[in-house]
């Protein structure tokens, strides 16, 4: 695990906990709670590649479609559901989240802060913005839906959520001062 | 490189006890066909059961030293160094019972009457199936198995080992499935048993004794079969609109490929199935329905499985579509089961299971290599 949100997010999981891991990748997260915080539970993907990477690596995985929504999962049947840098890719971001504060008691998010100054910077300059979090061109990305620290807060909000906490990142470093503008990863911690 | 399990040999297993089936008949004695590659290792803990699904048999890989061209159905994933390794792996296929590959089954001779059963022989089940197959474990001293996979109707085998004897099953591996048949999937069958019964030759089931096969009732059901194995799509690339002759005939003799394919496959098939063995299989899959005794309930019904489970669909699959195959996953999640899901975009349709897809095998070879033995 090299990804920084992933690491703050193994350091919320409690011991032994129920984890749905949404857009799980490789699963590497999910190996890592099971080896480390005997943490256990499924992986949810939809890529190929990906869900076989998560089966050479022994995790459980299911190959489901996120927009189609978590109708497989019961009402609280996790301790915490995982969006790990996945949120900007989902069209339906409000629906999911409903979704997922239905399924898990807790619900981890991460996701791109597209309030960070040089993203800003850049589409002051006219420019849509290409960074380290962000690499893809404008026309050729899978982000569709990116937000700000406040719009997710706002979103939260909107949907009744309780923020539980929250780490900003930038390089791997906690953001303490002005998040909104030098973090550039944002972790959430909410619960319905 | 992945090879050949090389040259196999069928055996033969014999039970000098009843054998009570799920409708209440019974029947004096019984045989299993069943063929067996790699080695049982000393623990016994390395032991896979293949189960067939409609028309294949106990030979899934290999062949035979008589009939070098007669290689097993799924011999594309058992072998050393294939998905299903065997050289990891000792892999059990094995004719049903009620088969017609040697196992007892309606073409057998009834000890009561000296001759073959015919329309006597019992109706049968998954359940039946499995119970059999358990009787076959206790025989090849197998008290646990690693794995049980099928396809298909073959899957219906493998879940309902889970659920009828879930301490001798560690993995289920369900593929192209489905925990019951819609009313349509009923219906092809039915289409298909009218074919068999209403044929002149079927003689209510005795055509053994008249020395005639109802063949014209079997290649028309196989042609039914054949419709819905495959999708409209790869139907349509397989064959098209192509047709076998230069113009249109305006006759009734074969101008399209795909009907040329359709008389092939039934022909073909009539030779060597047996119609009594067909009529049972398709009402086998008719009455397969776990969730039956609770309710309809899949989730009460799954709630006796301790395997971990591996299950796959295929989107091109309209017969066995993968809305069936989430239900069950969605069971085994309600039961907090270990289960992994895998829902391909392959184009094959229900048939993709036998295919040979890198995605497909690579992730039944990354499940069997994380098996411990």
């Amino acid at each position: 695990m090299t990804r920084p949100d992933l690491e703050a997010i193994a350091r919320w999981v409690a011991p032994g906990a129920r984890v749905l891991d949404l857009g799980c990748g490789d699963g590497s997260l999910l190996k890592h709670l099971w080896d480390n915080h005997q943490a256990h539970g499924y992986g949810v993907e939809i890529d190929d590649a990906e869900v076989l990477a998560s089966m050479r690596n022994d995790v459980n995985v299911l190959q489901l479609d996120l927009e189609s929504g978590l109708a497989l999962f019961h009402d609280a049947s996790f301790d915490y559901v995982i969006l790990s840098e996945t949120l900007q890719t989902i069209h339906r971001i409000e629906q999911l989240t409903r979704e997922m504060l239905r399924v898990g008691r807790e619900v981890i998010v991460s996701f791109p802060n597209f309030g960070h100054w040089r993203d800003r910077l850049q589409v002051l300059l006219g420019r849509m913005p290409v960074s380290e979090e962000l690499p893809h061109q404008w026309y050729d990305t899978p982000n569709v839906h990116l937000c700000t620290l406040a719009d997710f807060e706002d979103l939260c909000a909107r949907l009744g959520a309780r923020i539980l906490e929250r780490a900003v990142l930038h390089r791997g470093r906690a953001v303490r001062v002005l998040p909104n503008l030098f973090g550039s990863i944002a972790v959430y911690r909410v619960t319905a | 490189m992945p090879g050949s399990v090389g040259i196999v040999e069928a055996q033969r297993a014999v039970f000098e006890q009843p054998f009570r089936f799920r409708s209440g008949a019974e029947i004096p004695r019984f045989e299993l066909m069943y063929e067996t590659y790699g080695r049982l290792n000393a623990a016994r803990s390395n032991a896979v059961l293949v189960c067939h699904a409609l028309n294949a048999s106990h030979h899934v890989a290999g062949s035979y030293a008589s009939d070098p061209d007669n290689v097993g159905w799924w011999d594309n994933l058992v072998g050393p160094g294939k998905p299903l390794d065997t050289d990891r792996f000792f892999v059990i296929g094995n004719n049903y019972i009620g088969g017609c590959f040697g196992s007892t089954g309606p073409a057998s001779v009834n000890p009561a009457t000296g001759k073959p059963y015919g329309a006597d022989f019992p109706v049968v089940t998954v359940e039946d199936w499995v119970a059999a197959q358990a009787r076959l474990a206790d025989h090849l001293g197998i008290e646990r198995f690693a794995a049980v996979i099928g396809g298909s109707l073959g899957a219906m085998q493998a879940l309902q080992w889970a659920l009828a004897c879930p301490e001798r099953v560690r993995h289920s591996l369900v593929i192209a499935s489905t925990p019951k048949l819609s009313a349509q999937n009923i219906a092809f069958n039915e289409v298909a048993r009218q074919a068999i019964m209403t044929d002149p030759d079927f003689h209510g089931g005795h055509y053994y004794e008249h020395g005639v096969v109802p063949r014209r009732g079997l290649r028309i059901a196989r042609m039914i079969g054949h419709i819905t194995y495959l999708s409209d799509d790869a139907m349509m690339e397989k064959f098209g609109r192509v047709l076998r002759r230069a113009a249109p005939g305006f006759d009734f003799d074969v101008d399209f490929e795909i009907e040329s394919y359709l008389r092939y496959q039934g022909d073909k098939f009539s030779t060597y199935f047996d119609a009594n063995t067909y009529l049972r299989i398709t009402k086998a899959l008719d009455y397969y329905d776990p969730a039956g005794d609770f309710g309809g309930d899949l989730s009460a019904a799954f709630a006796r499985a301790r395997a971990a489970f591996l299950v796959v669909s295929f989107k091109s699959d309209w017969r066995f579509a993968p809305a069936r195959s989430r239900a069950m996953v969605k069971a085994l999640l309600d039961n907090r089961r270990i289960v992994s899901y895998l829902e391909l975009d392959a184009p094959g349709g229900h048939d993709a299971f036998l295919l040979e897809d890198p995605r497909y095998h690579g992730a039944l070879a990354a499940y069997f290599g994380n098996i411990e033995l």
